[in-house]
Parts: C-alpha cells; structure tokens; sequence
C-alpha cells in the first residue's frame, strides 16, 4: 500500500477563507488546532461522544474529531474563535459568562456552539428543547442547569434586539 | 451585583490556554508502554521492526536518575515498573518521537515478554490474603474508632439489624484528559507545564524521581479542564513520565493521554464494602453502631490511607450515638490505583450508612424523616471520634426545608397510591439522605501542611494573590478576588490571581479536601489585611478610605518604599485537638451539614431509572459567591447521579473492560432534572467572611437519596451501586431471573 498523499484544500473558517494542505482522512479537529493553530476547539474523547470538539460546518453541529479533512473542500465552518463576530454566538457567548454557564471551560466551545446552532434555527426554544439539543455535550462540571439556564437568557436576549 | 467569573471570557472565546495548547517547535510527542497482564515479572522487553528505532527517545527504568518513584505519602509505586508488575496498565517503557502517528505505531512494537503470577481483584480476597500482593499483608492502612463499649449494647437493645453496602469505582471524568508537557536538560533543570491540582505535589514527585534540587524544578499549571481528583495524584506520573523523555533527548515532550488511555491508566473512586450492626431501642434511638468499611485501593498506595481515615469518620453520619466502634481497612489488589474522587471515601461510607437508616426505619415501622429526627446531633454532642460540636448544627431545619420544598409527604402518600396499582407502569418514588462534610485535610492534617498564601502590591495599585491553589473550574480565581476586595474595600476587577507556578507562589498545599476557599481563602483574607495594616503604619491610609485612596496609597508605598507583599501562614484554632494514632478528637475544623432529596422513576419494564426532581438543602457556613456556589452544589449532584444510577467501570482481572465514553455512561443534559439549591447559612469563626467548605459535600449526598428513592418505588432491596437496569433487574428478581440472560 502506498503512502497517503496530503492533498490541497479551500474552504472559509470563521469567514476567511483558508488554503490547506492536509492527508485527505486528517480529522477536522487536528486540521484546526495543528494546522490553523485555533486551539478554542477541544478534543475530550475522539469518538464523537463528548461535544468538546464542535463545530458548525455550513451550518449545522459537527463533532470535528469525526469529520475527514476531505469532506471540507469548500466548506464554510464557525468555530469558537469566530462566535464573537456572530451575532447569536457572541450573545450566547455572553450569557454563558453572565449565568454561570461556563465552569472549567474544556465544554465551552462545544457547548456555546452547540446552543448557538440552536437559537440560530429555534428563537424561542423550551427548556426540553434546549437540553435536547446539548444531549450531545457533555459537562462535568455545572450539572447543566447554569448552560440550560445561560441558553434561556440568550434567546430572550436575543429576541429583545431583534425586535 | 455577581462578579463575573475571573477567567470567564477567555474560556467563553476558547483563549484560554490549556496543556494541550502549548506548542514548540522541536516538540516531541510522549506515550507510555503498559503492562498488559496484572501481576507477574518481566523477563524482556523487544522492540519489533516496523519503525525507525533510531529515531526515537526510549527511556526504561534504568533511565531514572534518582530514585525509581512516584513520591506520595508513601514511595511504593515505581515510576517505571522494573522487573515486577502490579497492575494491567502499569507504565514500563516510555518512547517519545517527532511525529504521534508514527509513535502511535512504535508503542504497539514495543512487546513486553512476562511471566504471569496470580492475582487479587476483590475486597474479599485481598482480606482473606489470597495471595499477598503488597506489605506482609496487603493492607495499606487499618484503623479503628471507639467511643463508649458497644459490646455492651447488644444484649439490652430492643432491636439489632445489620447490612451489607457496596460501592463501585468511579471515573473523575474532567472533560479535557490529563497531559503535560516539559522540558528539561542536565543544566537548567526541569519546567513542567500541565493540568493539575497540586503543583507542589508535582514538585515534590519530580524532585524525587529526577534526583535534581527543589530549585531546579518548576511546576506550572495550564488552564484545567476540570479535575475533581483526578488531578490530584497522577499527574505527578505524567509529570515524571514527560520530564525522563526530554532529560534524554534534550528536547520538549508533549504528553497528552486519549480519553481511553486516560480511562483505562488513571485513579478512580475506591470501591468500597461496608458491614453495619446496629443495636436500637423500639423508640428507634441508635443504642450501639459497629460499621466495618473497606476500600480498595489498587495496587499501590497512593493516598488510599487519607480516603480511609475520611471514610472511616463520616461513616457514623451526622447522628448520636453513644456506643461507636468503627473498623476501616485499606487493601492492596491488583488493579490500577485508586486515587482521589470529590468527597474522599465519605460518598462511599454515607451510602451505606443512608441506606441502612432507611432499613432501619422501615424494619421499626417509624417514617425515616422521624427516624433520622431522633438521633441528630447537636450543638454540645460528640461525635463518633468523640468531637464535641462547638457550632450549632441544625439538621432538623434543613430536614424540613429540604422535605417542603421537594413536597416529599404529599408525594410520598400519592406515589405508595399510584404505586400499588399493579397497571402501574412506571413507578415512582420520593426518598431523601441526611449527612455532613467535615472541610479541610483530617485531623492535624492542615497544622502539618502549614499552608502559606501571600498578597502583593504592584506599582500600578494593584493586588495579585499568590497561592498554589489552582483553578479547575470551581471557581478558585473568582472567590480569592472576591475575599479580597471585601477585606480591603478595592473592586474586584483591581485583584489579580497569579497562576501557579513553584517558582513565584508560596505553597498553600493542594486543591483538595474542600480546603481552597474556608483554609486558603482564610490566609488570603489574613495576607490581605496584613497589607492594610502596613498601608496604615506607614501612614499613607487612615482608618477608613475609599477604593481610590487604598489604591493611590498603595502606588506611593511602592514608589518611595519598595515591593509590598504580606504573606499569612496558617495556625491551626486552639480549641482543635487530635490523636492521630487513636482517631480520637476534633476531625474537622467544622463540617457542612445537608439533606438532599430525590424524585425518581423507575420503569418497570426496562428498569430505567430517571431522576425527576432534586432538592439540595445545606448549610456551608456563609455563601460567598452564591452563583458559583450553587454550580458547586449542582455539578456535585449531577455526579452523584452518575454515581448512583449510570456509571459502572466494568473490572476484567483488574483492567477496566470500558474505557470509553461509549460504554462509560455519565450523566447528560437530557438525563439530569432541575437541582433546587437552598443555602442556610451559619458563619464559621475561622473562614474568610464566615465560609466552610463546598466542594466535596454534594458528592455525599445524592447517591442514598436516589437509592431511597428507587427503593421507596419498587420495593427492591438496594444494597449496592451503581444501580444500572441490569442491576436493578437483579435486586428485584434475583440472581437469575428466568429466561434472562445478563
């Protein structure tokens, strides 16, 4: 069998595009942190079980640990780094630090990414609806009631400068 | 108005820098060979074509430049097996390479030839000397506890009833894995950076193992993604593991552990058995208590003999009881070692001793709440190691607080209604436990560490505190601004935390034990006014003053006088006394004390168990942060849910079968209910502005109630946890139910 080939690749991150060279099965997360150096993304498990390593590629919640650098030809992809420059994002970004939602900080970026995909397509989600979407993030530290809680003031903030 | 999380935006923005982070460009990546079998000799170790072997750094036992250990309390557990294996997974040979893929492919190369010997994997067996694994008789630590002769109870007492609990390892689970990184040479000595509780126990490990001098080794903790005890002993492994790879080839090493090395390799919560024989009158008031409790501590010793002696005096709870003998062992087998998990061997022992109560309760026919009413102690009481209780303890307010707020009398009645109808699929239940938590190291433990903390001045007016306290999450950054902007009057936003690091902080001792706000935050608030007072002496601040005077005060001092730093070092209370060889005195400083209610259902057809509804009742002295708190007390219960009900470490000959998060289950947003949080507060004479402990106490709480619970539910008799379906299928049916196959 001959050695894998690194292969050329474009794709927009945090809304700047970005030209890669990378082995077509790299995952997305060493991609990130290695190549990019964006060090917000976190790996807790590399199986796809834990959420630390989220990110939203055209558009919806990715685990990155489990997405090949291939499958990012062309992609526009958000990670934590860029939530501050996204309006939902950076509004979760700051309910997290006003509620309580952030503790050790390792889920963080998974967790506020994963909320922000959220409200991006529910404005006004429930309490079931928002513990449904983070089943996906795991946290040891809050219990989840503070990122439940931080999700809920976000979309009412949200919903306040919207209107 | 709450003060934000010091380190709260930067691990928002995902800029906060954890070990993992770090990159140089030389940087070698590092990985441990493990043992794969539990005990036997090595007779060779080979290294199969398939990499180039010149390319990598190999480091052996024989690498070690000073002594062959990781250096705990006591310095049994090699850093490097060398020639004997204790445990599956024990580190033997340590490879370090440029590239982790390739590394990756080099570890499995490596083969470890052994001669197998038999091996002990249980309490029972480690007892009974099976085969003796450790010392002369696999005991790390015994002890005792006597108050009054209980031998003289069993003959009068109305009623004597016994039971056996048990409990199973628990995985810390931080979501960011252990790692470090150093970077060493033969001149400059050793800097370690990396996640950690306790960096000085890191020094002290590095010190030992590397045989250089305390100045030349630095310690420096990354941003950690949470810790619980997890942090507290192994990284001191890591550190060692990293520091051995770049002495020899000159060059940094990264060593990050994958979530299933990290599972598989690393410390978890003593298993445990406990043995309870209690003597009662009809009345239900606790005549005589004897309480056998073990532990299994893995391999070597760790800090197996401290979560014993914490274990062993939580074991009576919060009750009278004038007739006490407690028996505690700490045993050798061969399994990974055991380490520290939030709450220390309490969580394990108050378990056992909740579920008995309600056994208790149920075979005398009194309700539990009344029960538990008959026997709590008070202000002037003694407890089981004979402490007389100088503050006022007040268990039966928090039992009602805790009972109404959860609705527990109602539910109960309309839950044993619901329940009996036998179309009643889904059963519910309601059931509560009552304990305390003693905060601080044991006993003379604080007087021997003799913590230091220290503030200082900066010529732009500023305050940074120094400690070796780190912050894991909890929230350790944001509190010690918080004591000290009360104690001087200055906004928080004006304090500044340094990061730990042995070269500038003094040592406070680890992060541990409940101990970093009510000890630490105590030397902070002491430091912090000792700086006041030479502002004062000096002249340059009067009696009271504004932010601003304290801050033009304090950039004059540093101008025309020099550095101002106040350090504060801790003297142990008069009043506390304790007998260290006889378990006889003032354990604790003081204890928190709780009751903790839970609303489970439990399907009767899948035998799934679902926490509804949590009520945490306790008092912790005064609240200081009352956010922060309440994240303390809630991530503390989502663990005690995992504890209870999901997370089970499957042990196969001493190796944990799953390692993954796949098939290790802990608790998701889905799986966890509202925890209402309810705080008394009674101020503690010697913590910063009033504050106990926090940390650890929510751990105790949670498992008993949710057992009383599901118990309450269906009727099983629960002994033991974690209680998974396939467990609860087992306690309600038997061993062998029919035609199931487990």
């Amino acid at each position: 069998m001959s050695a894998p080939k690194k292969i050329s690749l474009h794709c927009t991150v945090n809304g700047e595009p970005r030209e890669l060279n990378a082995y077509p099965m790299a995952r997305l997360l060493d991609v990130l942190r290695e190549d990019l150096r964006l060090t917000g993304t976190k790996e807790g498990c590399g199986e796809g079980e834990c959420g630390a390593c989220a990110v939203i590629l055209n558009g919806e919640l990715v685990n990155s640990c489990l997405v090949p650098a291939i499958q990012v030809q062309g992609a526009e992809i958000l990670t934590i780094e860029g939530a501050a420059n996204h309006p939902i994002a950076a509004q979760v970004q700051e309910a997290f630090l006003r509620h309580g939602g952030v503790q050790c900080g390792i889920c963080s970026p998974g967790v506020i990414l994963a909320a922000a995909n959220l409200l991006s397509h529910d404005k006004a989600p429930s309490e079931a609806d928002i513990r449904e979407s983070l089943a996906g993030n795991l946290c040891r530290c809050t219990g989840y009631s503070k990122i439940v809680d931080s999700v809920a003031y976000a979309a009412s903030d949200l919903k306040g400068t919207r209107s | 108005m709450t003060i934000l999380r010091k380190e709260g935006r930067e691990k928002a923005r995902g800029a906060a820098f954890y070990v993992d982070d770090i990159a140089f460009s030389n940087l070698l990546h590092g990985t441990t060979v493990r043992s794969s079998i539990a005990r036997g000799c090595i007779s060779g170790i080979s290294y199969l074509p398939g990499v180039p072997w010149d390319e990598f750094t190999i480091v052996t036992s024989k690498d070690i430049p000073g002594k062959n250990c990781i250096a705990h309390i006591l310095h049994d557990q090699p850093c490097l097996a060398d020639g004997l294996i204790n445990h599956p997974e024990e580190p033997v040979v340590l490879l370090a390479h440029p590239d982790r893929h390739v590394l990756e492919k080099a570890r499995r190369l490596v083969q470890i030839e052994t001669k197998e010997l038999p091996a002990v994997f249980t309490i029972e067996d480690s007892l009974a000397r099976k085969q003796v694994i450790w010392g002369a008789d696999n005991l790390f630590k015994s002890l005792l506890i006597e108050k009054g002769n209980v031998d003289s109870v069993w003959a009068g007492a109305d009623r004597i009833i016994e039971g056996e609990y048990s409990t199973g390892a628990q995985e810390q689970l931080y979501l960011e894995p252990n790692g470090m990184v150093a970077k060493a040479d033969n001149l400059s000595g050793v800097t370690v950076w990396g996640s950690m509780q306790c960096p000085f126990y890191v020094h002290h490990a590095l010190v030992t193992a590397l045989g250089l001098q305390a100045d030349k080794v630095r310690v420096i903790q990354t941003e950690t993604g949470g810790g619980f005890g997890g942090k507290e002993d192994y990284p001191s492994v890591i550190a060692t593991h990293a520091a051995l790879l770049s002495l020899k080839a000159g060059k940094p090493v990264k060593m990050i552990y994958d979530r299933a090395e990290d599972l598989a390799a690393t410390t978890k919560r003593h298993p445990s058995r406990t043995r309870h024989k209690t003597a009662v009158s009809k009345s239900g008031k606790l005549l005589g208590m004897e309480v056998d409790f073990a532990i299994d501590g893995g391999a070597y010793a760790t800090i197996s003999s401290v979560v014993l002696s914490r274990g062993a005096i939580h074991a009576a709870g919060p009750y009278l009881c004038p007739n006490v003998r407690i028996r505690g062992h700490a045993v050798a087998t061969n399994s990974p070692p055991n380490g520290a998990f939030r709450g220390f061997g309490a969580p394990q022992s108050i378990f056992a001793l909740e579920r008995h109560m309600d056994t208790i309760a149920a075979e005398l026919g009194i309700p539990p709440e009344e029960l538990r009413r008959r026997n709590f102690l008070h202000q002037g009481d003694q407890t089981a190691t004979g402490q007389v209780l100088r503050e006022k303890p007040d268990m039966e307010g928090l039992l009602e607080k805790a009972l109404n707020a959860a609705g527990y009398h109602e539910k109960r009645k309309a839950f044993a209604e619901a329940n009996a109808n036998p179309e009643t699929r889904v059963k519910k239940g309601i059931g509560f436990s009552a304990f305390m938590h003693g905060a601080g190291f044991t006993g003379s433990g604080e007087k021997m560490l003799a913590s230091v903390a220290a503030v200082q001045a900066t010529a732009a007016g500023r305050i940074e505190v120094l400690a070796s306290s780190t912050e894991i999450g909890q929230g350790a950054n944001t509190v010690f601004a918080q004591i000290v902007s009360h104690a001087l009057g200055i906004p928080s936003d004006w304090v500044d935390v340094v990061r730990p690091d042995t070269s500038i902080v003094p040592n406070s001792g680890p992060t541990v034990a409940s101990r970093t706000t009510m000890i630490v935050g105590k030397l902070v608030e002491n430091a912090a006014l000792g700086l006041r007072e030479v502002l004062r002496q000096s002249g340059r601040l009067g009696l009271s003053h504004t932010p601003s005077d304290f801050q033009q005060a304090l950039s004059t001092y540093v101008r025309e006088v020099g550095p101002l730093r106040s350090d504060s070092t801790y003297k142990q209370p008069s009043h506390i006394e304790w007998d260290d060889m006889n378990y006889r005195g003032d354990a604790y400083g003081t204890f928190a004390w709780a009751v903790y209610v839970a609303e489970v259902s439990v399907d009767t057809v899948t035998y799934e168990t679902k926490v509804d509804h949590f009520v945490a009742a306790q008092e912790v002295g005064k609240v200081i942060h009352p956010m922060l708190a309440a994240g303390q007390i809630e991530g503390g219960v989502t663990q005690g849910i995992g504890f209870a009900i999901y997370e089970e470490v499957v042990n196969r000959s001493g190796r944990m079968a799953n390692n993954r998060l796949t098939n290790y289950i802990i608790p998701t947003s889905m799986d966890t209910p509202r925890i209402q949080v309810i705080f008394a507060e009674n101020p503690y004479a010697h913590g910063p502005q009033g504050a106990k402990g926090i940390g650890e106490l929510p751990l105790d709480g949670a498992a008993p109630a949710i057992l009383n619970a599901v118990s309450f539910a269906t009727g099983a008799p629960i002994h033991q946890i974690p209680m998974t379906p396939e467990h609860l299928l087992r306690a309600l049916h038997g061993a062998k139910p029919e035609g199931q196959q487990l």
